[in-house]
């Protein structure tokens, strides 16, 4: 499959996830549309070490050439794991403190 | 058209359309559902092309653990009929045109690498993905990062619970 | 014992220090005291040093005095500039006339300025003395930057001392003034010592005299004319005469230091001492020849319809002084350092015997309300008349001698030089003998309060009178000329300072010729005023060509009109146009826009995380485009720089 298509799926997927950031004000939509944007990154991750893998392969049958990328993306799940749990405690805190999940109403930043 | 070319076309449309859909439902409960139907349409993608290993980890830390603590935090505070109020047009419009123009200058960028053009990726062959191989590499030359993930946990599973404790 | 001369302005320094530091705790004949004393010691160590070089000329005559180093003024690497002290003929004559006349003037302050209070009294005698400190380091320096020193503190004192009643805005505007017609000068000064120092790097005098071949013909015409523009500052010619006349807002004392012993004649002193240069400056001779002249046939002009007693005697010193630019400019150095020292004793005199005068009358100045006051104040009277017959260059007095040396010079350079100087001086003796006639003849004209309280100064001002009366007659002996039989004693001493007098021969009739001339002149001019003006003095407003002499061809109006107006009219438009719309605007402008935009920018910020990933987006799509497109942009800028 061409690299191009890989890419341009998960651009699209990268500037859905932006779009959703920027557009919606829910903060729990807002923590999805992110997850949705570390898997773009995944995927393309994965596909450009199934790319690598395949032009090395091409000269040396039994090389691991390609193998970094998707450790890679099992460590960028690790961390979004952790990320979750931590972002959905402040979510819950946020609830818990202005009844609300909606982003504008946290604009202390302003004053 | 082979049947790879099919399965890849569908996922893609399935995954493009469940993103949008996550972005257009009103409902939260809904959002999750679609996010959850894309993540499957993602591991499809990972299936296709033979790393089946983060296929399953996809599914079950995505799709299973996270999505579902989502669905948890969702029910938990009955966030399903909280309408949003407001609607900013103005910067509705600007955010989806950014992100318009950000995903053309993107895909212009890539179409004119040399490094791009008539690339491939592999399909259904390779064994990168499997989980022998990336055991091997993750417990030999990545052991020192794996054992850090583990600190990492720790402490965003103690953050968690300091933030959420009710003071 | 040449190192004694550094105590030559110590003394004046140290009086200075007293006297204004403890000017509150001091009492009046303390502050006198130590004045004098100072001018005293520092006179005494004068007469020493006089000694010691007469010793040293007869010993090697010819041998030029060696500088005394005090230490190193500036030094930075080859350039070096020494603070040294050159004690030699000239200098000598100099501090001589300035300690001499000075101490005399000090001594009849103390009499002259009782009234004033204890603090001022002290102020005054500080200035004083610092006024005459000045005026040794520029006598004594060894290199035109000590002199330029002197030069400045000079002008500084004479500041302070014009404005001394700095309670009366007009005697503040005099002192400004002076103040100001000295930096023009001061300028050209610094100028032509700036001139000296990129051409021969150095500007002590001995070097500069010795080094003379390596400037250029239009190097030395430069550098002496613009020298000369810092005389005719100092010395008050033409255009820079006008402060001289208003110095006169100062106590009479301080006039006579000013017009008689200091200050004034530091231009003849800087010529004279620069007199191998000027020997080589044709052209500047000519000018200063010129308006050496001019300022003395114009001030003499003016003097004659001037009633103030202090003004006439201001604008006689302006004429005197054109005199001695004259003589300068024809190359009579010796002729001109000589009638400095005459005029020194007679003006000197004059000044006090006004000064003496005015205390009198009560700060009365206006010769129109004086008259008959021979029979009151007979000292002051014998002195006075002594003073004008020197000043009118009546035989055997000194201004006689003195005069007639630069008009011979003249004669021997052009007889229209001669003619005007003759005219000049007859038209001194006749407003020298206006001035007396009207004050001293006839019959008392003020009020009777005035009458009934005049009464002869004390000692302490009567005495310096009659020492100055009598160096003013005798003082024209020092230099009696050959064809009188005389040897001229100031021209052999200063011979081995001035090494480029001009020498002229005429013939021993035509010398003759022209003494019997102008004396004859003078006696007639002396003789008409006295006839005319005792009797029934010029009471009433001039009219006519009176009224413009009296007005002083208003030269004050023009330059009021063609200077000070145009220069405040573009003070004006600076300040209101350039300064408050262009300077303040831009200064304003700067802060304005800061604050708007500041104020716009603010906007920005709106606390909305949306708007900041907004922003954050399209600065990423910006970073795109211009990774994209690097190479046109490089190719951009370069063409821009």
């Amino acid at each position: 499959m061409p690299i191009q298509y890989y890419i341009a799926l998960a651009s699209c997927l990268f500037c859905i996830g932006i779009v959703g950031v920027l557009v919606r004000r829910n903060a729990i939509i807002i923590f999805m549309c992110i997850e949705l944007m570390l898997n773009a990154v995944n995927l393309l991750l994965v596909a450009f070490s199934k790319m690598y893998h395949g032009g090395a392969a091409l000269s040396n049958a039994t090389t691991t050439a390609g193998v970094d990328g998707q450790l890679f993306v099992f460590f960028i799940m690790v961390v979004a794991a952790a990320e979750v749990s931590v972002g959905l405690a402040v979510i819950v805190m946020m609830y818990r403190n202005v009844h609300s999940v909606d982003v504008n109403f946290l604009n202390r930043l302003k004053n | 058209m082979g049947i790879l070319q099919f399965l890849f076309w569908l996922l893609s449309a399935v995954a493009l359309t469940g993103a949008i859909m996550v972005l257009a439902s009103k409902n939260p409960v809904h959002s999750v559902l679609w996010l959850i139907v894309v993540f499957f349409a993602i591991s499809g993608h990972y299936v296709l092309l033979n790393a089946q290993f983060l296929a399953v980890v996809n599914l079950i830390v995505y799709a299973g653990a996270i999505m579902v603590l989502f669905l948890f935090v969702i029910m938990l505070m009955n966030l399903n009929t909280v309408i949003e109020t407001r609607k900013n047009l103005w910067m509705k419009a600007a955010g989806i045109i950014s992100g318009g123009i950000l995903f053309l200058i993107m895909i212009s960028v890539v179409r004119s690498s040399a490094d791009m053009v008539s690339r491939t990726a592999q399909l259904k062959e390779g064994s990168i993905g499997l989980i022998e191989t990336l055991g091997k590499v993750l417990f030999t030359q990545y052991v020192v990062p794996f054992e850090i993930s583990s600190v990492l946990f720790l402490s965003a599973m103690v953050g968690a619970v300091v933030i959420g404790k009710k003071d | 014992m040449s190192n004694l001369v550094f105590l030559v302005p110590l003394f004046p320094l140290l009086g200075f220090l007293i006297n204004g530091l403890f000017r509150k705790s001091l009492s009046k004949p303390m502050i006198g005291v130590i004045g004098c004393g100072a001018l005293l010691a520092s006179f005494v160590v004068s007469a020493i040093l006089f000694g010691n070089v007469a010793a040293a000329n007869r010993l090697h005559p010819g041998q030029p005095i060696p500088a005394t180093v005090l230490f190193d003024f500036i030094n930075v690497s080859s350039f070096k500039i020494q603070f040294a002290f050159l004690a030699d003929q000239l200098s000598c004559l100099f501090l001589l006339i300035i300690t001499g006349i000075g101490f005399l003037i000090h001594l009849y302050s103390t009499s002259y300025m009782h009234e004033e209070p204890t603090e001022h009294y002290g102020r005054y005698f500080a200035y004083l003395n610092l006024f005459v400190f000045s005026m040794l380091l520029l006598v004594l320096g060894a290199n035109y930057l000590v002199m330029f020193i002197g030069w400045e503190g000079v002008g500084l004192c004479s500041y302070l001392l014009i404005g001394f009643w700095f309670k009366n805005d007009n005697y503040n505007y005099a002192a400004k003034k002076a103040f100001v017609m000295n930096r023009i000068g001061d300028l050209g000064f610094l100028l032509a010592m700036f001139w000296l120092l990129a051409k021969l790097g150095t500007v002590d005098y001995n070097q500069v005299f010795a080094k003379t071949a390596l400037l250029s013909k239009t190097d030395i015409t430069a550098i002496t004319l613009l020298f000369f523009v810092g005389a005719a500052g100092k010395s008050a010619q033409i255009p820079l005469y006008t402060w001289l006349p208003d110095a006169m807002a100062g106590p009479t004392p301080v006039s006579a230091l000013i017009h008689a012993a200091t200050m004034v004649t530091a231009g003849i002193y800087m010529i004279a001492r620069s007199n191998v240069l000027y020997s080589l400056a044709e052209c500047t001779q000519h000018v200063i020849a010129i308006i050496g002249l001019a300022t003395a046939l114009f001030a003499a002009t003016i003097a004659i319809k001037q009633n103030d007693i202090k003004k006439v005697l201001a604008y006689s010193t302006v004429s005197q002084l054109g005199y001695m630019f004259l003589g300068l400019g024809v190359g009579a150095y010796t002729g001109a350092v000589f009638h400095v020292m005459t005029h020194a004793f007679f003006k000197a005199l004059l000044f006090l015997g006004a000064g003496s005068v005015i205390h009198a009358m009560h700060h009365e100045q206006d010769i129109r309300n004086m008259g008959g006051l021979k029979k009151y104040l007979p000292k002051t009277h014998l002195t006075f008349l002594l003073g004008c017959l020197a000043i009118a260059g009546i035989p055997p007095f000194s201004g006689f001698f003195s005069k007639d040396e630069i008009l011979a010079a003249a004669y021997a350079h052009s007889p229209i030089y001669w003619g005007i100087g003759v005219a000049t001086a007859a038209l001194t003796a006749f407003y020298m003998f206006r001035l007396y006639a009207t004050t001293f003849l006839g019959n008392f004209r003020g009020t009777h309060d005035q009458q009934h309280h005049l009464h002869e100064s004390p000692a302490a001002m009567t005495i310096p009178l009659m020492v100055l009366a009598l160096l003013s007659v005798s003082g024209g002996f020092a230099g009696v000329p050959e064809v009188l039989g005389g040897d001229h004693q100031l021209h052999g001493w200063l011979s081995g300072v001035i090494t480029s007098e001009k020498t002229h021969h005429l013939e021993h009739s035509t010398e003759y010729l022209l003494m019997g001339v102008s004396v004859a002149l003078a006696v007639l001019a002396s003789v008409f005023a006295i006839s005319r003006y005792s009797k029934k003095p010029e009471l009433q407003e001039a009219t006519g060509l009176g009224k413009v002499l009296q007005n002083k061809w208003y030269i004050d109006e023009l330059y009021d009109a063609v200077i000070v107006k145009p220069l405040l009219k573009l003070a004006d438009v600076l300040k209101n146009v350039v300064e408050k719309s262009g300077i303040d605007g831009i200064v304003n402008g700067v802060g304005k826009f800061v604050h708007y935009s500041s104020r716009q920018l603010r906007l920005l910020q709106s606390g909305l995380v949306g708007s900041y990933i907004l922003v954050i987006v399209l600065s990423i799509v910006v970073l795109f485009l211009v990774f994209w497109n690097q190479s046109i942009i490089l190719q951009f800028v370069q063409k821009i720089f």
